[in-house]
């Protein structure tokens, strides 16, 4: 609610002015009377000449004093929903990998362009109707109270009616609402499933069933929108019942008021207007609590993620890197847990790496490695131990210092939209042309020169013109292009294929021999080359050295090689390694396998 | 005031994808007029109930449009009673005591009796002015009884309004009813024809257009189309019926007031259509903004670690600025704009109903015209206003229906699967497992060929395995063999018949496949497992289970075979969910074998298993593997090398190993050191 206050002065002035065309619609029926009471019944036609221009002069006020409210709503409403979404965007930006995990990407989509929208929605909705409603309602009662104050229970009658109608209308339908709702998603899940599902559909000439599900689904959202429809459609000649029987109750007790002196006649046709404003002001007031609830639920999830502590903070006062230890990476003792859950991913690591030298982690799916990727980032702050970059801790050095260090590569290659120049030159936009053109060539990203436009071809908004293993070049060549000290990737050769993954290994080895090199895979064949293996498994360090040497003298690392060579190559590698295990013995052929 | 406010608080909006069509902005459709004579050709069959709505309408109308005329009668009754009472006071309040008058003697009588001069013709009673038209009823009056209020009179009428108004309500609960009745069941209509045509279409449509936009004809817009199909059909006739009817009623009234009134239809009409042309540029703006600001909050937040690593939060953040600066400036434009015609249309309303106050005013003191007469028509003026602006509105929802009916229809006019046999053609039983490729031409594209001249022969239980590098075109082979795709030319024959001659689902029956993505649908594990095979027994099922290794995920679980697989559900893992796809493979026993990279997204451990079980599956089956190991298919009997969408090479591991060409550069490299 914080966002509103800087509005307060235009949210008074959209009450004052609110209050103004609400006094105007209550004066114009009095006026009416007036010139029934005064001028009519009597023969005075000044009398009515004066109080018609009267009139004139009340609605155009009326109408001005609501165009100045509407001016005034709109730019509330919408200045509140920019500053919210702006808000949202803010904390989302500074979040770490922890809270875009508890949310997930898609959520936080949602709901700030979604929930935002949806409160904006009601805020200006509320600034209009709900501040006009109540004003109206009161007003009403009190002018009809004051014309006749006898006949307010017609008022209060029918005005309970209504609550009645509506509410009970809602509370029947309610339930159905939701089980439409339900309904609505089950359509979507048998839809997907028959669309994502198609080849094996089809491949099982299942069709009818397919169908057949979706008819179930089909005939459900049928019956119940007939049943919700069924009952809502009470509502309209319900509500118009009520204030058709509300003037004429009006008129009949009227009467005989009239007769007794008690009520002018043109009292009696201003009650009736009064009465007709007040039944649609409570209307509004309905419509509202509807409204309402729909958008608290969209008010609850912004408010978690503005609520939300940002689990890596920045350093007050910020170290800078030490020159003397450029490119060094240090894990110190690093274990990490993720926020809810009960055990570590990653226990007690330990290692160095230093320019020059290629460090890989490897391990089975759910074995930690990536973490470790995104440590370095500093993604994530470690539960216990230390990581040091430069020779100084990470949560020491500011982002932007780490930014500059750290050249990562994530899993999942993401481009921005804009053309491949940018997306490579992304770190920064100084980066010539050269060393662009270099980051390129080294990442393998050859079918550049295959586009008509070359670097200036354009990037569709997440990269989505462009197939897996190209997006993932780019994101090779944007992290090159920016001349870090340490280069991560993340799985990043996983989308190419083995020889462009050799290919780039080997280039990358010849033209940034001065990096620090980090890779974390699945793949043996990577790696085989790595001054240091190190073997993760369940969260601990499993083995640590070359491969040859994890061969020989890690189980996992073997169960892991042993899964991806076929016998005989498994036995070469044995045999290099030195292993005379029984099935080394029967391999003769190794001539299949090349070393450089 | 019926259907004033159901298109915003009785309606669920379904959540639409974020930055799309929102309020404000129209959607036009392209063939206005003939999508729209589509869709009522769906309401064709009903078309008698079509009718009896648009006569329920109009009889609902006309009865509410009768209604405030008869409320006026009221009126003017109450105000004849009242000044009869006030002339039969002020002369008895003038007659000198002891005066008795005969019974029955009236006012004209009295005048008689007075002398002349007396009273002038234009005497006033207690401030009543009373009017000519009046002036003879009064004279009638009998003036030694104390007039009351006619009951009798009043009660008639309210009566007949209590009649009035509750079938008006009736009618218009019944035409509702059946209204709904219609629509329901054209959205039910379509949503069937569209889930039948997903399953009668080729696949290349759906491997060009994106699972989302299907599913949002299926929703969205079948929605969009029942909701407003209904508002389109009860309010016009709703509309025009209480216009007409209202104009009637004014006329019957007064013709010069009505006049009046009317002057003010095309001044508010010409104000409305003005504020609408002229905010809809600023909803446009506000459309496209908010796709764009959508967009990049889209991107950002997908790219968030990037953004973080390379610390552009500086550059991304500016951009977002820039969007939604320019987002506020048009969105309150143009809700300021769209929100000054409500006051604009009261402004000329209110000066309308002023001008019928003072002219009417002057009617009823020149006798012309009674005050319920002047109560009726201000009741009247006011209801014109409102189905003029819901007209205006009901074009704007005929658009978007029109614009949603269309996208559903242009997915129904795609082109179905096409029949390429002959008759009944030829039905294949018990097939061995010969696969023939002779000649195959084939082009996802017309124009840009990519199988150029395919030819090869597989004999039963052989295994073919086809390679290339990632975007190669391997998926096209077993397109093409499944008859997803046709070829060109040439002919693919299943144990030396043309499949072209063979219906789609008896080819499609000779294969079993274990695709690279596990789909596996809602539902128990043994309804997935028997989808391919339903009247497998549970033997049968026991015994496949066994051989695809899958036994142990199935002990493991709670519910044993009954496990419920959800889309989210974590129980499963996808090496899990691999093995239960060979499972419902092994347990189908097609002849021939597809397995698509089926181990790609498993970890290397879970990958052996599934080795392990797919080799059991391939024995005794010819089969076509694709594979990004090479090492797991050295054995095949024909290697297919495609590379750019062609297959360039083709033969066994080793003789393709002594051509040292590309499968040769392919299978090295994999073990090629940096």
């Amino acid at each position: 609610m914080k966002f509103l206050a800087p509005y307060w002065w235009q949210i008074l002035l959209v009450i004052a002015f609110t209050y103004g065309e609400v006094w105007t619609t209550l004066e114009l029926p009095s006026v009416m009377s007036d010139i029934v009471n005064k001028g009519i019944i009597t023969g005075d036609m000044d009398y009515i000449y004066q109080r018609g221009w009267f009139m004139v002069i009340i609605t155009a006020l009326g109408s001005l004093s609501a165009i100045i409210a509407g001016f005034f709503a709109s730019r509330v409403g919408t200045g509140f929903g920019r500053d919210l979404r702006a808000g949202v965007y803010k904390k989302v930006e500074g979040f770490s990998l922890a809270e875009m995990r508890r949310f997930s990407t898609s959520s936080l989509i949602t709901r700030s362009t979604n929930d935002v929208e949806q409160i904006q929605q009601v805020a200006f909705f509320i600034m209009r109707i709900a501040v006009r409603a109540p004003l109206m309602a009161i007003g009403a009662i009190l002018s009809a109270f004051r014309t006749a104050p006898s006949m307010t229970w017609i008022m209060v009658l029918s005005v309970i009616t209504l609550l009645v109608l509506v509410i009970s209308v809602f509370m029947i339908a309610m339930p159905k609402f939701q089980l439409q709702q339900k309904l609505v998603d089950a359509l979507n899940q048998v839809s997907r499933e028959n669309l994502t599902g198609l080849r094996v559909i089809r491949a099982f000439n299942n069709e009818k069933i397919e169908k057949q599900k979706f008819n179930e689904v089909n005939r459900d959202i049928t019956k119940t929108g007939l049943f919700i429809n069924r009952i809502t459609n009470i509502l309209e000649p319900g509500m118009t019942m009520i204030i058709s029987f509300t003037t004429l109750a009006v008129v009949w007790i009227g009467a005989g008021m009239v007769m007794d002196d008690k009520l002018e006649i043109g009292n009696m046709m201003a009650f009736m207007q009064y009465s007709l404003q007040v039944i649609t002001s409570f209307l509004m007031l309905v419509i509202i609590m509807v409204m309402v609830p729909r958008a608290h639920v969209s008010v609850e999830r912004i408010s978690e993620i503005l609520e939300t502590d940002n689990s890596v903070r920045e350093p007050k006062n910020p170290q800078k890197p030490d020159e003397s230890k450029r490119g060094l990476v240090e894990f110190k003792h690093v274990t990490f847990t993720y926020p809810d859950a009960e055990s570590p991913v990653l226990n007690d690591i330990d290692f160095v790496t230093k320019p020059g030298e290629t460090t890989a982690i490897i391990g089975s799916t759910g074995s930690g490695k990536s973490t470790v990727a995104n440590l370095i980032s500093r993604l994530y702050d470690v539960t216990a131990g230390q990581v040091r970059l430069d020779g100084v801790d990470l949560r020491s050095l500011s982002h932007r210092d780490i930014a500059k260090i750290v050249g990562f590569v994530p899993q999942k290659a993401v481009l921005f939209s804009g053309t491949i120049a940018s997306n490579i030159k992304y770190a920064r936009a100084d980066i010539t042309d050269e060393a662009m053109r270099r980051a390129a060539d080294i990442a393998q990203a050859d079918f550049i020169k295959d586009l008509p436009d070359g670097y200036r071809a354009q990037v569709a908004r997440s990269g989505s013109n462009f197939s897996g293993g190209q997006k993932q070049r780019l994101a090779i060549a944007r992290a090159i292009a920016k001349d870090p000290e340490v280069l991560v990737f993340d799985d990043s050769f996983s989308a190419l294929d083995y020889r462009t993954d050799a290919r780039l290994r080997r280039e990358l080895a010849k033209r940034e021999s001065d990096k620090t090199i980090i890779i974390i895979t699945q793949r043996i064949s990577t790696i085989r080359e790595a001054n240091q293996i190190i073997v993760l498994n369940d969260g601990g360090v499993a083995g640590k050295g070359t491969h040859y040497e994890l061969l020989k003298s890690c189980e996992v690392y073997r169960e892991i090689a042993e899964s991806q060579f076929s016998e005989e190559e498994m036995a070469g590698e044995l045999k290099l390694a030195g292993v005379s295990a029984d099935n080394a013995s029967d391999a003769s052929n190794t001539g299949e396998v090349k070393y450089a | 005031m019926p259907s004033q406010n159901n298109s915003e608080s009785n309606r669920r909006q379904p959540a639409r994808p974020a930055g799309h069509r929102g309020r404000g902005a129209v959607d036009k459709p392209r063939d206005f007029w003939g999508t729209g004579k589509r869709l009522i050709g769906y309401m064709k069959p009903y078309w008698k109930q079509l009718i009896a709505v648009m006569i329920m309408v109009a009889i609902s109308t006309v009865l509410s449009v009768a209604s405030p005329k008869l409320l006026g009668n009221i009126t003017n009754q109450i105000t004849n009673d009242y000044i009869d009472l006030k002339v039969y006071e002020a002369i008895h309040d003038r007659l000198p005591k002891g005066v008795n008058l005969p019974d029955g003697t009236t006012l004209e009588d009295l005048q008689k009796m007075m002398p002349a001069g007396a009273n002038g013709s234009q005497q006033k009673y207690e401030n009543v002015s009373i009017s000519d038209s009046q002036r003879e009823r009064i004279t009638k009056l009998d003036i030694t009884k104390r007039p009351g209020l006619h009951v009798d009179a009043i009660g008639r009428i309210a009566i007949t309004l209590i009649i009035f108004y509750v079938a008006s309500a009736i009618f218009y609960y019944a035409e509702a009813w059946v209204e709904t009745n219609i629509t329901q069941r054209v959205a039910y209509r379509l949503r069937r024809q569209l889930s039948d045509k997903i399953n009668s279409m080729p696949l290349d449509y759906f491997d060009h257009h994106e699972f989302g936009d299907v599913m949002s004809r299926i929703t969205n817009d079948v929605d969009t189309v029942s909701q407003s199909l209904s508002q389109v059909v009860s309010e016009v006739v709703y509309c025009l019926a209480s216009i007409i009817g209202t104009v009637i009623m004014m006329l019957s009234i007064n013709a010069s007031l009505t006049l009046v009134a009317l002057v003010t239809i095309p001044v508010s009409a010409i104000a409305v259509g003005l504020i609408v042309s002229h905010s809809q540029k600023y909803f446009k703006k506000q459309q496209d903004t908010l796709g764009d600001l959508n967009g990049h909050i889209e991107e950002v937040y997908s790219g968030h670690n990037v953004v973080k690593i390379f610390a552009t939060e500086a550059k991304t953040g500016a951009r977002f600025n820039y969007y939604n600066n320019n987002l506020y400036k048009s969105s309150w434009r143009a809700r300021f704009i769209s929100g000054i015609t409500f006051p604009i249309i009261n402004l000329i309303g209110n000066i309308g109903y002023a001008a019928v106050a003072v002219m009417g005013g002057r009617m009823v003191i020149d006798g012309r015209l009674s005050i319920g007469d002047i109560q009726a028509f201000i009741q009247y003026v006011s209801r014109l206003n409102q189905p003029i602006v819901q007209l205006s509105n009901v074009t704007n929802v005929a658009q978007s229906t029109v614009a949603a009916a269309e996208r559903v229809f242009e997915f129904l006019d795609e082109k179905d699967e096409i029949v390429t046999w002959e008759g009944d053609g030829e039905i294949i039983e018990n097939v061995q497992g010969y696969v023939d490729f002779d000649h195959v031409k084939f082009s996802y594209q017309k124009g840009k060929p990519i199988i150029h001249d395919f030819c090869a022969h597989v004999k039963p239980g052989q295994k073919v395995a086809i390679v290339g590098p990632t975007g190669a075109g391997k998926t096209t082979v077993i397109n093409l063999l499944m008859r997803f795709y046709d070829p060109d030319s040439g002919t693919i024959k299943l144990d030396h018949v043309d499949t072209k001659k063979i219906s789609r689902a008896n080819v499609r029956k000779q294969f079993g496949m274990v695709l690279q993505d596990t789909w596996l649908f809602h539902g128990t594990i043994k309804e997935n497992l028997l989808y391919g095979k339903p009247d497998a027994t549970d033997d049968d099922l026991k015994r496949a289970v066994k051989a695809a290794r899958a036994e142990h995920i199935i002990r493991a679980l709670p519910k044993g075979y009954n496990t419920i697989l959800d889309e989210n559900a974590d129980n499963v893992s996808a090496g899990e969910k691999q093995l239960l796809t060979i499972t419902r493979a092994m347990l189908a026993n097609a002849p021939i074998l597809i397995l698509d990279e089926a181990t790609s997204n498993v970890d290397t451990r879970t990958e052996e298993l599934i080795q392990d079980a797919m080799d059991e599956l391939m024995k005794g089956r010819t089969s076509f593997v694709i594979a990004h190991r090479l090492s797991t298919i050295r054995d095949a009997d024909l290697i297919l090398v495609m590379n750019h969408g062609d297959i360039i090479e083709t033969g066994t591991h080793d003789s393709l190993m002594k051509q040292s060409g590309f499968y040769a550069k392919l299978y090295n490299s994999q073990f090629e050191a940096a």
